[in-house]
C-alpha cells in the first residue's frame, strides 16, 4: 500500500492516528505539494510523514539547514504557485517570524504549524503548554494581519488543516496551525475524507491584459489576484512598502491607502474566517473559555458540574485571531462568572478581559509541563458557579 | 565577430522595467555593469523572460531585482537562496536566479550558500561583492579587505576576509567563476556559462563602491577602483584544491570549479518516479 493513506485516494475511511499524522494527511487532502522543514520536536513527525507522502502526489519535500531557510522556501514555493506548508515549535517558530512578516505583508498564502511545547527558550520539549498564542499573532515585527487556527483534536487537526489551506489561498495570508504538543502526539479516531471529498480553494488568479493587470489591487474584497510565474505578467514582489503596482513606495497617501487594505483585509472576510465552539453558553452562571486540550478537559468539567446541578457553559475559539469577539460577549452574556484554564501565565485571559471589559476574568494557570485537569478545572468553575 | 554581432543586437532596454528609470545606484557604482552583463547573457541565450525568475535579498544588488523586466522576488535579507531553492524545487520550468550582495550572502545568507552548494539545486547566484555594505552606509562586511577603513572599522578592519569562490568550491559548488566589471564582455560570457550549468552556479562579480568604500579609503574614481582590481586579478587560474577560504592579493578569475555532479531538483524527481514505479 502507498504511503498516502488509500483514504485520499479511494474511499472515505476511519483511523486511529495522531494529530501530527492527522494534520500530514490534511494537508495533502488540501492540496499541499510542497514542504520545507526542519526537525524540531514535537513537531517533527509532520515532516516525516510529508517526506513520504509528498513524492507519491508528484510533490516536493525538503529539509532545509535552518528554520528560517524553511520558511522562505515555503514561502518561494508559494510564489511560484503551489500551496506549501512548513511546521515547527516554539524556538523555531521565533526563528521563523521575520519571513512570515513577508509573507504577511507580500500576501503569499502559506501554512505554518506550531505545537506548542513548554518555554521560554529551549525549555521542555517533549511536553505541552498554550504559550505561544502571542507570539502567533504579534511574532513579527510591524503592525499585520494574520490568521490563527487553535484545533481541539486530532479530528479538528485534520479538518482545520485542510480550512488553513483554504483560508490562506482564499485570504492570501499566512495561516497558523497552533496546538498543543498533548494532541499533537495523542491517538484519536478519524474520519478521512476521500480526496474526491475535500473542495479545494484556490488562489484568486490574475486575468486579462498584462497592461491592465495590478498585483496589489485588491478588487472589491481586498484581496488582490495573483499571477504565477509563467503566465506572462512579470510582476514584482517585494518586502518594502509598495504600491497597487507592487513596486517600492513611501508615497505617505500610497502607503497609508495600500497598508489600510491590508489590514482591514481579513476583517472584511469575518464571516469566512471565524470559528468557534459554545457548548451550553446559554443558560451558564459560568461561562469557561479556553483552546486546544484545556478545552478538552474544561468540556468534562462542564459534565461534572452539570451533573451537580451548576450551569457552566464552554466557549471555545477555533479561530484564535481574529479573535471571536462578539460571539464570545454573546456566549457570556448571561454569565456571572467567567474562567479561563491555559497552559501559560494568562494570554488567553488578558484577551479575554479586554473583550469583557468590566466582567469579572479567573484564570487557570499551568505551567508545570502537565496539561490541566478535568477535575482541576471543574473544582475552580463550580466554586465561582455558587458564587464562592 | 560572435561577440561584435551580439553587442550590436542587445538592447539593455528591451530587459529593463524603464518605468523604474532612473535607478537609484550611485554614480561610479559597479551593479549596473554587472547588471547589463546578466541581461546580455539573458538575451544570448535566448532565455524567455516570463520563464526567468530572479530572487534578490537586501541591500544595494538586492535592489537589482525590480529594474529587471522578468518574475522578480525582492525578499528578506540573507535570504535569496532559501526563497529561490523553495521557488526552483516548486517550479522545476522556471530558470531561476539569485542575486544577492557580499553581506546578504557571505554573512547573515552564510548558511543558507554553504548548503546551496552542497545541495546543487539548479540555481545561478550572482554575488556582486563591494566589498562593504553601501545601502546601511559603509560598514565592515565579510569580504572587505585588511585594514580597509569603514564605519565600523575606524582602527582599520583587522578580520581576514573570505574568498567567496574558495568558500563555494569547499562546500561542493559545480560551477564557480569570479570576474570584474571592467571585461564586460568576459563577465557576460562567465555569466552565460553559470545559467547553463545545469546545477548549482556560482559567480562572483567583484563591483566597486566609489561613493562610500572608496571615498573613505581614498581609492580615487570608479575607473581608478576598477583599473586597480583589474591590476589584481590571475584571469582563469583554476581552483583544483582549496586551502584557505581567504582572498590573497592575487585573484583567480573565470571558471574557477567545474564538476557534473547530479542535480538535486532532477535527482528527487527520479527518487519519486522510480518509487512510484516500484510500488
Amino acid at each position: 500500500m502507498n504511503a498516502v493513506d488509500t483514504a485520499l485516494t479511494g474511499k472515505n475511511a476511519v483511523k486511529l492516528i495522531s494529530g501530527n499524522h492527522a494534520c500530514a494527511l490534511g494537508a495533502i487532502a488540501a492540496g499541499c505539494r510542497f514542504f520545507a522543514g526542519y526537525p524540531i520536536t514535537p513537531s517533527s513527525e509532520i515532516a516525516e510523514r510529508l517526506a513520504r507522502y509528498l513524492p507519491e502526489v508528484d510533490g516536493v519535500f525538503v529539509q532545509m539547514e535552518d528554520e528560517i531557510a524553511s520558511m522562505a522556501a515555503v514561502i518561494g514555493a508559494s510564489m511560484g504557485g503551489v500551496k506549501a506548508m512548513t511546521a515547527t515549535s516554539g524556538p523555531g517558530f521565533s526563528l521563523k517570524q521575520e519571513n512570515i512578516g513577508y509573507a504577511a505583508g507580500a500576501e503569499i498564502p502559506c501554512v505554518i504549524v506550531n505545537v506548542m511545547r513548554g518555554g521560554p527558550s529551549t525549555g521542555m520539549p517533549t511536553r505541552p503548554s498554550q504559550a505561544d498564542l502571542m507570539q502567533a499573532r504579534w511574532g513579527s515585527h510591524g503592525d499585520y494581519p494574520i490568521i490563527v487556527l487553535t484545533p481541539a483534536s486530532v479530528r479538528e487537526i485534520y479538518s482545520e488543516s485542510i480550512r488553513a489551506f483554504d483560508l490562506a489561498e482564499q485570504c492570501r495570508s499566512p495561516v497558523v496551525l497552533l496546538y498543543d504538543q498533548v494532541i499533537a502526539q495523542l491517538s484519536e479516531t478519524v474520519a478521512l475524507n476521500s480526496a474526491a471529498n475535500v473542495s479545494h480553494t484556490e488562489r484568486k488568479g490574475a486575468s486579462g491584459p498584462r497592461s491592465a493587470y495590478k498585483p496589489y489591487d485588491g478588487g472589491s474584497d481586498g484581496i488582490p489576484a495573483m499571477a504565477r510565474p509563467g503566465a506572462g505578467y512579470r510582476t514584482h514582489t517585494t518586502g518594502l512598502t509598495h504600491s497597487e503596482d507592487g513596486f517600492p513606495t513611501q508615497n505617505p497617501e500610497a502607503v497609508t491607502r495600500n497598508l489600510s487594505r491590508l489590514f482591514s483585509k481579513l476583517e472584511r472576510h469575518r464571516d469566512l474566517i471565524d470559528s468557534f465552539e459554545a457548548l451550553r453558553c446559554d443558560d451558564a452562571d459560568v461561562v469557561i473559555v479556553a483552546i486546544g486540550i484545556s478545552a478538552r478537559a474544561a468540556t468534562r468539567a462542564v459534565e461534572l458540574c452539570r451533573a451537580q446541578g451548576l450551569r457552566v457553559g464552554l466557549f471555545r475559539p477555533i479561530t484564535f485571531w481574529p479573535f471571536p469577539e462578539t460571539q464570545l460577549r454573546q456566549a457570556v452574556a448571561k454569565a456571572h462568572g467567567v474562567l479561563v484554564p491555559e497552559m501559560n501565565t494568562g494570554q488567553l485571559r488578558l484577551v479575554v478581559e479586554r473583550v469583557l471589559a468590566g466582567k469579572p476574568v479567573e484564570g487557570l494557570h499551568l505551567f508545570s509541563g502537565e496539561a490541566i485537569s478535568p477535575v482541576d478545572i471543574a473544582t475552580r468553575a463550580a466554586a465561582l458557579a455558587r458564587g464562592a | 565577430m560572435m561577440l561584435i554581432e551580439t553587442a550590436a543586437n542587445f538592447d539593455v532596454r528591451d530587459y529593463l522595467r524603464k518605468e523604474m528609470m532612473p535607478h537609484f545606484l550611485c554614480p561610479g557604482c559597479g551593479h549596473g555593469i554587472a547588471l547589463r552583463a546578466l541581461l546580455w547573457a539573458v538575451y544570448d541565450l535566448g532565455l524567455d523572460k516570463d520563464k526567468l525568475a530572479v530572487v534578490s535579498g537586501i541591500g544595494c544588488a538586492g535592489r537589482l531585482s525590480a529594474y529587471i523586466d522578468a518574475n522578480t522576488f525582492h525578499v528578506t535579507h540573507g535570504r535569496p537562496l532559501a526563497y529561490a531553492t523553495g521557488l526552483a524545487l516548486a517550479r522545476p520550468d522556471l530558470h531561476v536566479v539569485v542575486i544577492t550582495g557580499d553581506g546578504d550572502c557571505l554573512a547573515i545568507g552564510g548558511n543558507h550558500l554553504i548548503h546551496a552548494c552542497r545541495r546543487n539545486l539548479k540555481l545561478t547566484c550572482l554575488m556582486l561583492n563591494n566589498e562593504v555594505y553601501g545601502m546601511t552606509g559603509g560598514q565592515v562586511s565579510p569580504t572587505t579587505s585588511e585594514t580597509r577603513l569603514t564605519t565600523t572599522t575606524p582602527l582599520g578592519n583587522q578580520e581576514p576576509h573570505f574568498d567567496a569562490c574558495a568558500l563555494a568550491t569547499a562546500a561542493g559548488a559545480g560551477f564557480v567563476g569570479r570576474e570584474v566589471t571592467h571585461h564586460v564582455p568576459k563577465l557576460k560570457e562567465l555569466i552565460k556559462a553559470g545559467l547553463e550549468h545545469p546545477g548549482f552556479a556560482f559567480v562572483e562579480v567583484l563591483s566597486d563602491c566609489t561613493e562610500i568604500f572608496g571615498r573613505k579609503n581614498d581609492m580615487g574614481s570608479s575607473s581608478e577602483m576598477i583599473m586597480r582590481q583589474k591590476s589584481e586579478i590571475r584571469p582563469s587560474a583554476y581552483l583544483d584544491t582549496v586551502d584557505t577560504p581567504f582572498r590573497s592579493n592575487a585573484l583567480p578569475t573565470g571558471i574557477l570549479t567545474k564538476n557534473s555532479r547530479p542535480e538535486y531538483g532532477a535527482a528527487y524527481r527520479r527518487a519519486a518516479a522510480a518509487r512510484a514505479g516500484a510500488s
